[in-house]
């Protein structure tokens, strides 16, 4: 029983927070975030040279071969950093490729997802239905060898920036269709979370030939969901850490009635419970990345506790920041903000909270039919 | 990071396991408390012989020596398998750690081994009725009389004071000193003629608490423990091992709790179907399972932190704030599942499992305040974690 990082974790967490605390100065976000991609290419280069494109990659393709804790460290510091990057679209459509691509596919595209090279994205939610796990509408129309999509993808992260996308079909199948086949258009949609963009892909007869389709079904990309969602956890928490710190730093130096608003119950009992949230989304969230590699028969119930939980304090510490900020903290001019609105951004990524909750409930019931003890 | 048991750990847990359930002996008996109370004396006497009683305490002391992590899991055992509580809580729990930290050797020798044999029942004289969460503003005065002293004022919330030996009490015994450096910890002998108790009859009908009277009560000058003036010191550190070792305890309860409330929910209709099926209490129970699982997570956060720097650390504030928390809220939640029956208590015909949830709900309105209020709880850790000013 050891529950904190080891050294080797501990390395990859300073040497994050260096790098990204360097990069991502207040002045260089509000930069990025004007640009057309909302990322800078000479940052994901320096990232794919400190080895996070291939991080949790399979070694054998050029990765890095690295476990959840480790994403989770690193997502996590991305999220304090309120870092704007394609890094986390791309890890998941990597590993979702890993575990389900065909041989030649892996040995396509992994050594160049894992380099940096090439960078990829999921699509998944069908336009104007329920953005919900799970229920794709989109039909893999038999064409010849192949099949043929029609439709609009909503909600797909980093499309404009990625090399190709994993599209998900009604027969809960994964096709990968390269950014510029044809009959691909990318449209950009307006977020609320301006560090991350976000694109509607609209598929006009996209013929896929029968080697771009992947091998798995549903049931083999639920693995890739659930380390998902415990990787959207951890930037929650990173997010509502550095909300928290502002708030804290900022109670001790703000006066009014003549002392530090900190000194106010009002105000210091907000914070307290900041901490708590905090805390909670992050034990969630080391539990659930340790179970996924060490015990993936609990990876469902910790993965859907870690999302449910970090999903509400990934936004909710931000609001209760500005809260404590008073006016100031509304302003387009502080920060705080971009760390509500990417808290709430990641609430509905990879399931949010309601979903996340029904899983747990599904899963605790089922265990309360066991015997009680006297 | 490791949260799987070492070899070790499970073998440690699988011994603990196994005694449990050849030597638990059920249920504490629901007739009187002097009946509760025998009964536990004799489950801490057999605790003792397999050398479980005193666990946390070092082997020349009578106790076993576990580690931290062995305490955790025989706490978590014996909560999981819903043993009776040991007579002597607050005599293991705080008064043998404070005479092996703080006191004389004459001590040690004198009231160490009835406390784990339970032939010695110790309660808590720290709260008065003007100073709660106050704690050092406590007004009790002791007066040196030849080789004796000389205590009056009035203690309360104190728990099995009518059954106790000996009190751990805290006493001013300099008025012109700073609050914090006048008070002066003493072993009381609870069995003169200048102490009276009196039962505190709390919401739920019981009186699990007193209140203790001292008229010039005597205590011989041997009995002050770490020193004259050395009070408040002394007592911090009761109170820290009274939260170290109370964690996982109510982690082991609150999951008990928990599946009690799936097979409530189970066995409940509400709106034509389970209450287990219902949505929104779906989602609530969802909630307080997650919940939980941070707390217990947490704990094993901090257990590993104390391992390796040797001290239990403020944020164990957190657990205790969160666990009234979560225990409050799962009473409520069983109510609102039961519907109109919720108001029926113990003893009512058609009660809902012969009343427990009622009694729960009433019960755990004390857990946000006994123990340290959840209010000062938020205090501490904005001040001591967060850094934030005191507004005092």
């Amino acid at each position: 029983m050891y529950f904190d990082l080891n050294d080797e974790q501990q390395a990859i967490k300073s040497t994050a927070k260096e790098f990204l605390a360097a990069r991502y100065k207040s002045e260089r976000i509000r930069e990025l975030i004007e640009t057309e991609h909302g990322f800078d290419p000479a940052d994901w280069e320096e990232m794919a040279e400190l080895g996070w494109t291939g991080l949790a990659l399979p070694e054998q393709w050029g990765g890095q071969g690295l476990g959840l804790v480790e994403l989770a460290v690193l997502f996590e510091e991305i999220g304090y950093a309120l870092a704007p990057s394609p890094l986390f679209s791309s890890t998941a459509a990597g590993l979702a490729l890993a575990t389900n691509g065909t041989e030649a596919q892996r040995e396509r595209w992994l050594p160049q997802l894992a380099s940096g090279e090439a960078r990829a994205t999921l699509a998944l939610f069908d336009a104007g239905r329920p953005a919900v796990i799970g229920g794709f509408a989109m039909e893999a129309r038999p064409d010849g060898d192949g099949v043929v999509l029609d439709g609009a993808k909503a909600l797909v992260e980093d499309a404009a920036a990625a090399d190709f996308m994993l599209v998900a079909t009604s027969d809960t199948r994964r096709h990968l269709v390269e950014r510029d086949a044809d009959g691909v258009t990318i449209e950009a949609e307006e977020s609320i979370d301006p560090t991350r963009r976000l694109y509607t892909v609209r598929f006009d007869g996209v013929r896929v030939d029968p080697d771009a389709t992947l091998e798995g079904t549903q049931e083999n990309y639920r693995p890739i969901l659930w380390r998902g969602a415990v990787a959207v956890a951890a930037e929650s928490t990173g997010v509502a850490q550095r909300a928290m710190e502002m708030a804290v730093a900022y109670a001790k130096e703000r006066e009014q009635f003549g002392r530090p608003i900190g000194a106010y119950q009002a105000v210091s009992h907000r914070c307290a419970q900041m901490l708590l949230e905090t805390e909670n989304a992050r034990s969630a969230v080391y539990g659930a990345a340790w179970a996924a590699d060490a015990e993936p028969e609990s990876l469902p119930k910790a993965a859907a506790m870690a999302k449910a939980y970090a999903s509400d304090a990934g936004w909710r510490v931000p609001d209760a920041s500005i809260q404590a900020h008073g006016g100031i903290g509304f302003t387009w001019e502080h920060d705080l903000h971009f760390f509500l609105k990417r808290g709430r951004a990641n609430a509905s990524r990879f399931g949010d909270a309601r979903w996340h909750r029904e899983q747990v409930a599904d899963l605790v019931l089922a265990e309360a039919e066991a015997p009680v003890p006297a | 990071m490791d949260l799987s048991l070492s070899p070790s750990e499970t073998e440690f847990r699988d011994e603990v396991r196994t005694w449990l359930e050849e030597n638990n002996p059920g249920p504490e008996p629901e007739t009187s408390l002097d009946e509760v109370i025998a009964y536990r004396r004799e489950w801490q006497a057999k605790l003792h012989a397999a050398s479980w009683a005193g666990i946390s305490w070092p082997e020349e002391y009578g106790g076993r020596g576990a580690t931290l992590i062995e305490q955790a899991i025989f706490v978590g055992e014996a909560a999981r398998a819903e043993t009776p509580s040991p007579a002597n809580v607050l005599g293991l729990a705080m008064g043998g750690p404070v005479v092996i930290a703080h006191g004389s050797d004459e001590q040690k020798q004198r009231y160490l081994e009835p406390i784990l044999t339970a032939d010695e029942i110790w309660c808590q004289g720290f709260s008065e009725p003007e100073s709660g969460s106050d704690l050092a503003s406590l007004k009790t005065k002791a007066v040196k009389d030849g080789d004796e002293w000389v205590v009056t004022g009035q203690k309360v919330w104190t728990t099995l004071a009518q059954f106790a030996k000996w009190c751990m009490l805290v006493a001013r015994t300099d008025p012109d000193a700073p609050k914090h450096k006048g008070l002066t910890y003493f072993l009381m002998d609870m069995e003169q003629e200048g102490v009276e108790t009196k039962p505190l009859v709390q919401i739920t009908g019981e009186g699990e608490f007193n209140e203790v009277f001292m008229e010039e009560a005597r205590i011989p000058e041997e009995n002050v423990v770490g020193g004259v003036g050395n009070g408040w010191s002394v007592a911090i550190t009761t109170l820290m091992n009274e939260r170290a070792g109370l964690a996982f305890g109510a982690i082991a309860q609150v999951a008990n709790s928990l599946k009690r409330l799936g097979r409530l929910a189970s066995e409940t209709r509400v709106n034509g179907h389970s209450a287990a099926e219902d949505p929104l209490l779906r989602d609530r129970i969802a909630q307080l399972h997650i919940e939980a699982e941070t707390m217990r997570l947490n704990a094993y956060r901090g257990l590993t932190k104390t391992m390796q720097s040797g001290i239990p650390g403020p944020e164990g504030s957190l657990g205790k704030w969160q666990w009234a928390d979560i225990n409050q809220r799962i009473a409520e939640l069983a109510l609102d599942i039961e519907g109109g029956y919720a108001t029926l208590a113990r003893g009512a015909e058609h009660a809902v499992a012969n009343g427990a949830w009622q009694y729960s709900f009433l019960r755990s309105r004390a857990n946000s305040i006994e123990g340290g209020t959840t209010d000062i709880l938020k205090n501490i850790i904005a001040e001591r974690v967060l850094g934030l000013p005191r507004l005092r």
